[in-house]
């Protein structure tokens, strides 16, 4: 590993001494008289403690700043590429050896204006970033608590959706969801299949919940159970949500319902919270209706 | 590399005579949490090892140096700071390796055999013995992981680093029923287990004196 610079970060910060305790003649020349000064103190002076802490803390960020800015590009082209691989995965076109960026160059990317449901070109689909957009008051709008069951305080005016065609005909819309579960925010794709009412898949990407409880959302057999779920009812409201304990696979309701996670019921609750806001009105529900009536 | 003597023995003393898990019982929860595959567990041994090593070797450094009143904070500060930057290349260079690790790699903070070392062996030792020290225990740390993780994967999902070698029933003429209780945290527990067993069969200097012996009544003897 690399890691051997920052052993020697530390050597110069502050090299074994002969003499024992407290002795500072090897300290290096380039440091502050006055601080070379503290730290020749006897160990257990007050300054020289106050000094060792902040020579420390200096060499210390140095090193965990520098290290977050040299790797910054290649994390941020791993996650772009596995954005890419979730998207593909959420479709079920992700197999082995399958080349990533030319399945996904059979995505149609579309920004959509989720105030009015309809496409906009505003932003460019291929840089646009949701999460910053969230952030920023000029592109995003404030939900009280009301209006906010997924727990996301501001949503993006924009969102970039998926379409997978055939021809003229919709095979899948791929929508990015998120929502607050017990620990984090978790990021994900919900795909719905070309009627826009079946689910195809649903997927995280990013999330911090308990590995082995809510951290099971990850888990193939779990994210299978979504497959040919049917997310609206009668009336056009979203019905979609995940249960607690198993499904009775007799009950009238079944095809709108999700066997819950096991000692996840927070995270469970968090997941039907965002698939309720995100399919809803204030998420994707008007897109979706103008889709399906072609006005989009 | 010539060794002397001490070195080897610095080195090559936690591997089993002196273990940071199975003598120890350091480091468990992670070696229960990340074990599920061997790929995973090799990256959180490399991980580990390498932030023990250079963590010890720091500390040695300015061991002097350190006023005693501020020592835990000091030790911590240089984990931590190692820590993350192992995390960060992690995330750089097996990016989907280190998503399945997710916090634990970031909990090696709190370990205690990272810790540990520091406390009792760093503080104490030049920089060139603190790393063997610190690479010796955690190789010792990552031999328990491996095997664990090794008998996890092979028996819970019939495949090593991602390759089948029992074949499951669930596939296509497969034969193998895998064992779903591996894929579980208890399973660590009982492999640890059997393998502190293992080794203090082999090695009964290892065991421990009993705290306190069962006193024999006898039936003359008024209660």
């Amino acid at each position: 590993m690399s890691d051997d610079p920052h052993t020697t970060e530390a050597a110069k910060q502050a090299p074994p001494v002969a003499g024992g305790r407290g002795s500072g003649g090897g300290l290096p020349q380039w440091l502050p008289a006055r601080l070379r000064e503290a730290l020749s103190l006897p160990n257990d002076h007050p300054r020289k403690t106050v000094a060792v802490a902040l020579v420390l803390c200096l060499v210390c960020s140095v090193l965990v700043a520098g290290a977050a800015v040299v790797l910054r590009p290649v994390q941020d082209a791993n996650r772009a590429l596995d954005r890419k691989q979730n998207i593909l995965a959420v479709a079920g076109l992700l197999g082995p050896g399958v080349d990533v960026d030319e399945a996904f160059s059979r995505f149609e990317a579309r920004a959509v204006d989720l105030e009015t449901g309809t496409f906009t070109d505003a932003v460019d689909p291929a840089s646009y970033d949701q999460r910053a957009a969230a952030a920023d008051p000029q592109r995003s709008r404030n939900l009280p608590r009301a209006e906010d069951p997924a727990g996301i305080g501001r949503r993006a005016n924009v969102a970039v959706v998926y379409l997978l065609r055939e021809g003229d005909r919709i095979q899948q819309v791929i929508l990015p969801v998120h929502g607050y579960g017990l620990w984090s925010t978790l990021y994900g794709f919900l795909s719905l299949e070309g009627d826009l009412a079946t689910v195809a898949g649903l997927r995280f990407y990013e999330h911090a919940e308990t590995p082995g409880l809510g951290g099971e959302v990850d888990n193939p057999a779990w994210r299978g159970k979504w497959q040919g779920k049917v997310v609206f009812g009668e009336g056009g409201e979203v019905r979609l949500q995940v249960v607690k304990g198993n499904v009775d696979p007799g009950a009238a309701d079944a095809k709108h319902q999700v066997d819950g996670l096991a000692g996840a019921t927070l995270t469970s609750r968090g997941v039907t919270n965002l698939i309720r806001y995100w399919l809803g009105d204030r998420g994707f529900g008007p897109f979706l209706d103008n889709l399906r009536s072609g006005k989009a | 590399m010539n060794m002397g003597k001490e070195e080897r023995a610095i080195l090559v003393d936690p591997l089993v005579d002196n273990n940071p898990i199975t003598l120890q019982i350091l480091g468990i929860c992670s070696a229960l949490a990340v074990t599920t595959t061997l790929a995973a567990s090799l990256l959180m041994c490399l991980a580990l090892t390498s932030v023990t090593a250079c963590s010890n070797a720091s500390i040695s450094m300015i061991r002097k140096h350190v006023p005693s009143s501020i020592r835990i904070i000091v030790q911590m500060t240089i984990i931590a700071s190692l820590v993350i930057v192992v995390d960060q290349l992690l995330k750089a260079f097996a990016f989907d390796v280190a998503k399945q690790l997710s916090v634990f790699v970031g909990l090696i903070i709190t370990n205690c055999i990272v810790l540990g070392r520091a406390e009792a062996f760093a503080m104490k030792n030049p920089p060139g013995l603190s790393f063997l020290d610190g690479l010796g225990n955690g190789l010792g740390y990552s031999l328990i992981l491996i095997i664990v993780g090794t008998v996890r994967e092979l028996f819970g999902s019939g495949s090593l680093l991602g390759y089948t070698i029992l074949k499951p029933m669930t596939e296509e003429g497969g034969w193998y029923w895998t064992n779903g209780l591996m894929l579980l945290p208890p399973s660590a527990f009982f492999i640890i287990g059997l393998l502190i067993w293992g080794v203090r069969a082999w090695k009964p200097a290892q065991l421990e004196k009993a705290e306190y012996q069962i006193h024999q009544v006898h039936r003359t003897e008024v209660v």
